[in-house]
């Protein structure tokens, strides 16, 4: 059972602890600065916030005393030669139809720092970043120092090896929505899941290109969106452009993957070789950016559905989590315990989670919800945090 | 020497720099900012990218003159100047 609760917010990190049947706030840490993503470390404690300042570029933020003191550690940057194709930015005048041009190529320059993966227990000190403009970062000495995983960063969907030259094949990455604060439009790397059987085998989620996978430890990726459908684009089923909200796995059962993606919900119970669209837009089950996934039943999930797409809100005016437990065949909602009207929540892709029959999720209103019965009724822990962008239980 | 006066947001993550004159050996911009890493490690890191260039929200003036190069920061800083690092203003 967990007994700590971590919330990335706007104005900081929220930590909540367990206390018999409570859960008590800590005041606010990292005061006043955006945390897009907060966690603990399982395997040694550490607690990890990333902080998105606006003036001084992205930082990670490390407590090694259980969150009574907080250290800088070294920036993630991107090493001399790392570029990337530009894409551009989706403002009113840009016309889709003009003719490409060159393309125009940048210094990649780190904007955010999207999330973060502790490696295996085999793997004691290797820690993973994603990044906007697109960069996976390892660690390998506990995330005193990062370096670039160039495999990725050089790979054919987007151009090649950028370091070698110019580009020797097309950019298929697309950016995401979120890049735009940043006076861009790049993709990123928001989810990274490890195989708990095998250190060497990750899949991580791009928005906006899609899924890709490695199985020698990063040293070859291959993308894995077969079975995906993007209704946005003119051909719904090509290799890349797909859009995952967020990609999780099942730590008991890793061949069992989900991802809330912006064009439905998507199954794979064969490690992503194939996905499976299993939503219910009819039952409300569609759009969101989160899913959770049981630790050993890899049919079981959750997810926050949420009206696509242009009204980004909570169905109806209510808040529901929905719970499959047969891989996505049939979907339940729950509801009590939750705002039935005048609820205006969107829970962001990293903002739910589930640690054994416990689930939590905290909205860009501010609301934080919890379950101990697997989803099935709520209570809020609190009305009032800042807009929400992460949650995970510790 | 230059003097380096810095926006009161950054004594946060640097107190050292707090209550003193920073003064540093002239140079260009971006040898005066990696300078004040001597008094404050880590300090360049908040108002640089990994490429030198100024933060796209910082601001530098070399005495009342907003310096133009913000890529390189090569523009020289006299013995006598003071160099001025502040953030652009943003809320919500």
């Amino acid at each position: 059972m967990s007994n700590m609760i971590l919330l990335g917010t706007r104005k900081g990190t929220v930590i909540f602890d367990r206390s018999n049947s409570a859960w008590i706030p800590r005041p606010i840490e990292h005061a006043g600065i955006p945390v897009c993503y907060a966690a603990r470390d399982p395997r040694n404690g550490s607690l990890w916030a990333s902080l998105d300042h606006g003036h001084w570029g992205p930082k990670l933020s490390r407590s090694r005393d259980g969150g009574m003191t907080w250290e800088d550690v070294q920036s993630l940057k991107y090493p001399e030669g790392a570029r990337y194709i530009v894409q551009y930015l989706p403002t009113p005048d840009f016309d889709p139809e003009a003719p490409v041009g060159q393309p125009e190529y940048k210094d990649a320059t780190v904007f955010k720092i999207w999330t973060l993966t502790f490696g295996t227990a085999e793997q004691p000190r290797r820690l993973y970043a994603g990044t906007i403009p697109g960069g996976l970062f390892v660690s390998n000495d506990g995330g005193d120092s990062w370096e670039l995983n160039r495999p990725l960063w050089n790979h054919e969907s987007r151009g090649g090896n950028l370091f070698a030259g110019e580009a020797t094949s097309e950019n298929r990455w697309s950016g995401t929505p979120a890049s735009i604060d940043y006076g861009v439009f790049e993709p990123g790397i928001h989810s990274i899941v490890i195989d708990p059987r095998d250190p060497l085998h990750m899949h991580i989620a791009v928005s906006s290109a899609g899924v890709l996978e490695t199985t020698d430890g990063g040293l070859s990726w291959t993308g894995r969106n077969l079975g995906m459908l993007n209704d946005y684009m003119p051909n719904p089923e090509a290799e890349w452009g797909h859009d995952p909200h967020f990609v999780a796995g099942c730590p008991g059962q890793p061949e069992h993957l989900w991802q809330q993606n912006h064009c439905g919900v998507f199954y794979s119970d064969d490690g992503a070789m194939k996905w499976k669209k299993v939503s219910m837009p009819d039952a409300g089950v569609h759009f969101g950016f989160p899913v959770a996934v049981d630790a050993h039943d890899g049919r079981t999930a959750w997810v926050v559905p949420a009206r696509a797409d242009m009204e980004r809100m909570a169905i109806g005016g209510g808040l529901c989590v929905a719970r499959t437990t047969d891989g996505g065949q049939s979907w339940q909602s729950f509801r009590n315990g939750l705002p039935q009207e005048n609820a205006y929540d969107i829970v962001l892709r990293h903002g739910l989670d589930v640690s054994g029959d416990s689930l939590c999720f905290g909205s860009t209103t501010g609301n934080v919800y919890l379950s101990e019965d697997r989803g099935e009724t709520w209570r809020c822990l609190g009305h009032h945090f800042p807009p929400v962008y992460s949650v995970r239980f510790g | 020497m230059p003097t380096v006066e810095v926006t009161r947001h950054l004594y946060r993550y640097f107190p050292a720099l707090e209550n003193r004159t920073i003064r540093v050996p002239a140079g260009s911009v971006a040898e005066v900012l990696r300078a004040v890493d001597e008094h404050a490690p880590g300090f360049s890191d908040y108002v640089l990218d990994e490429h030198g260039a100024l933060r796209r929200h910082v601001n530098v003036c070399l005495n009342d003159t907003i310096v133009i190069d913000r890529k390189t920061l090569s523009d020289r800083v006299p013995e006598d100047a003071t160099l001025y690092i502040f953030q652009a203003l943003s809320g919500g």
